[in-house]
């Protein structure tokens, strides 16, 4: 578990004037979690993971790694416990003069294995990430996918419970992403490890991370379960992010342009439903329509499948008689579905 | 065959041994003060490069002092050198004329060149790459060697046969206190006496050296780049 305490940390910029780059952060990771941090640049996300390892040293507060507090081992101890955390960054960071085995054997010099063992070991990992035929290449004859394959080997090399991700697929294309995704999200399940990953991207969360924390400006704005995020964002600035990666809140926009076929006619209401729990699991649309003897016409429809469960939501129209609308749509309140009602078109009794 | 030689180089062919002597002297003086000024200004480049600010191991005071002093002798024309450091040559070497009081103004006048060379070829390590080895928990004294020297082994190699060139033009002077040596022979034959041919022998010797030592640096530099 990684347990980050009221976090403050300066920096002095150029002219000598502080910088509050983290404002009394604090965010708990459990084991075996890929924990994303989202925020637009410069809001600290890099320096909040930094703390993590205490590549960056915090001005003040607590970062424990399973009860360890790292702020108070000695340089020796601090450097044994790094070795327990692997990190990717966004441009790789290989050594250009090692050849892709002299790279992902580079952290196991002291590990006391010897060469053979070394060699098996290196053999596994680049097995791993699916590299093995690239094992003599120099980094500067491997495409950005590849490299970056490379460097989860490395990172992987001590068997570390954690790895920090510092926007490791920024520099990737979309399809380079997806199957690096992919594979951190293999060695989540495979090895357990704890993942913590920081992006600027919506996508890449809701993909792969369980839960995030979203910062803005030194701190976090929001943090919570992913599907929850996705489902309810509170703040303006997750809002935004969430826009960025589906259709969901464009919804509104769309209904004020009032485009044509999308108001209701008389007798019909117009309704947004919202998937906001997990496990929907019910055909619950043509269940409700026989059940209650109504039509529903799907005008929009903007799903996403946020860490394995939809999100998101239809626009519907209700159409038949009046009371069975009402039955239909407290049925689908029972069922946890979110019923805003948009327009009703239905004559008042 | 002798005959040949003797019309077109007679003072080359007359003065045979001394030239000779001349060549021995200044592959000493390159070779003694190239050593030492190689590990001193490794030394002093990979200070300057671990204490600067955001550096490994941070230290203003040795960055500043460091940086000062190596500013203070690269500005010092090595002729004012030669007669400037003749006490310290005495203190050091014994005395302060000969190929032995030529050695400690040669490491004065070369090693801050080589410092900033060195210096200059660690900055060119991306950052990243320091940064990817202090997360992997590698000690500062592993960074350096197994990052910093290896990493910038092709710049290093460059850097080195650029003071050695140059080391051996102050050679070509270092006849002012007496340490003799390929320049102080073509100045007292060549010039002082108008024998060309002695002029013209000095000059192709070097152009061989310099030649050797370019090739040799490149070799080793290209082998170290991928
Ligand atoms: N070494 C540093 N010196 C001075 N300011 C820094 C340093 N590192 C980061 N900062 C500042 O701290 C803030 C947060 O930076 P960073 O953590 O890199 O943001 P992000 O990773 O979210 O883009 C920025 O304003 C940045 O300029
Ligand atoms: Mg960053």
């Amino acid at each position: 578990m990684i347990e980050l305490r009221n976090i403050v940390k300066t920096f002095k910029d150029d002219k000598e004037k502080e910088v509050e780059a983290l404002k009394n952060v604090s965010i708990t990771i459990g084991d075996s979690e890929i924990y994303g941090i989202i925020g637009f640049s410069g809001a600290g996300k890099s320096t909040l993971v930094r703390c993590i390892n205490l590549l960056e040293k915090p001005t003040s507060g607590e970062v424990k790694i399973d009860g360890v507090d790292l702020l108070k081992l000695s340089h020796k101890e601090l450097r044994s416990e790094r070795k327990k955390i692997g990190m990717i960054f966004q441009h790789f960071n290989l050594m250009p003069s090692r050849t892709v085995f002299g790279n992902v054997s580079f952290p196991l010099k002291k590990s006391g294995l010897g060469k053979k063992e070394i060699q098996k070991k290196v053999r596994e990992l680049l097995n791993l990430v699916e590299l093995s035929d690239k094992e003599n290449a120099y980094p500067s004859e491997l495409s950005g996918g590849q490299k970056q394959r490379v460097a989860i080997a490395r990172a992987l090399a001590n068997d570390p419970k954690i790895l920090l991700s510092d926007e490791a697929t920024s520099a990737l294309d979309p399809q380079t992403t997806e199957s690096i995704l992919k594979l951190l999200k293999h060695l989540n399940e495979k090895l357990g490890i704890t993942i913590v990953l920081i992006t600027h991207e919506m996508d890449v969360i809701k993909r792969i991370c369980s839960r995030i924390a979203v910062m803005e400006n030194g701190k976090v704005v929001e943090e919570g379960d992913v599907f929850d995020i996705f489902a309810n964002p509170k703040h303006s600035l997750t809002k935004d992010f969430i826009k960025t990666t589906s259709n969901l809140y464009k919804l509104d926009e769309i209904l004020k342009d009032d485009i044509n076929g999308i108001s209701p006619a008389d007798g019909e209401v117009l309704t947004r439903l919202t998937y906001i729990q997990k496990e929907v699991s019910e055909p619950l649309i043509s269940t409700v329509t026989k059940k209650f003897d109504v039509d529903l016409n799907i005008l929009l429809a903007d799903v996403e499948i946020v860490s394995g469960s939809p999100v998101g939501g239809t626009v519907v129209k209700f159409s038949g008689e009046s009371i069975k609308i009402d039955e239909a749509i407290q049925y689908l309140r029972d069922r946890h579905v979110g019923v805003e009602v948009i327009k009703d078109a239905r004559n008042p009794y | 065959m002798q005959e040949i030689l003797t019309s077109f180089m007679p003072n080359l062919i007359d003065k045979w041994y001394e030239f000779l002597q001349a060549i021995v002297d200044t592959i000493i003086m390159e070779l003694w003060a190239g050593g030492i000024g190689f590990v001193l200004g490794f030394t002093f480049g990979i200070t300057l490069t671990v204490t600067r600010e955001g550096g490994i191991c941070e230290n203003k005071p040795v960055f500043k002092i460091l940086d000062a002093v190596t500013n203070l002798f690269r500005s010092i024309p090595f002729i004012i050198l030669l007669t400037a450091l003749m006490p310290l040559s005495r203190a050091i070497m014994g005395t302060a004329i000969n190929i032995q009081g030529a050695i400690v103004p040669l490491v004065f006048g070369s090693v801050p060149f080589f410092t900033r060379q060195v210096q200059s070829a660690l900055a060119q390590v991306q950052p990243g790459l320091v940064e990817a080895a202090e997360s992997m928990g590698l000690s500062n004294f592993e960074i350096i060697t197994r990052v910093y020297l290896r990493e910038s082994a092709g710049q290093l190699a460059r850097a080195t046969t650029i003071t050695a060139i140059s080391l051996l033009g102050l050679t070509a002077m270092a006849g002012v206190v007496g340490a003799g040596g390929l320049g102080d022979f073509a100045i007292r034959y060549g010039h002082d006496r108008n024998m060309k041919d002695i002029t013209w022998a000095t000059v192709v010797i070097l152009v061989i050296a310099v030649s050797l030592l370019q090739l040799v640096g490149d070799t080793i530099a290209k082998k170290s780049t991928h």
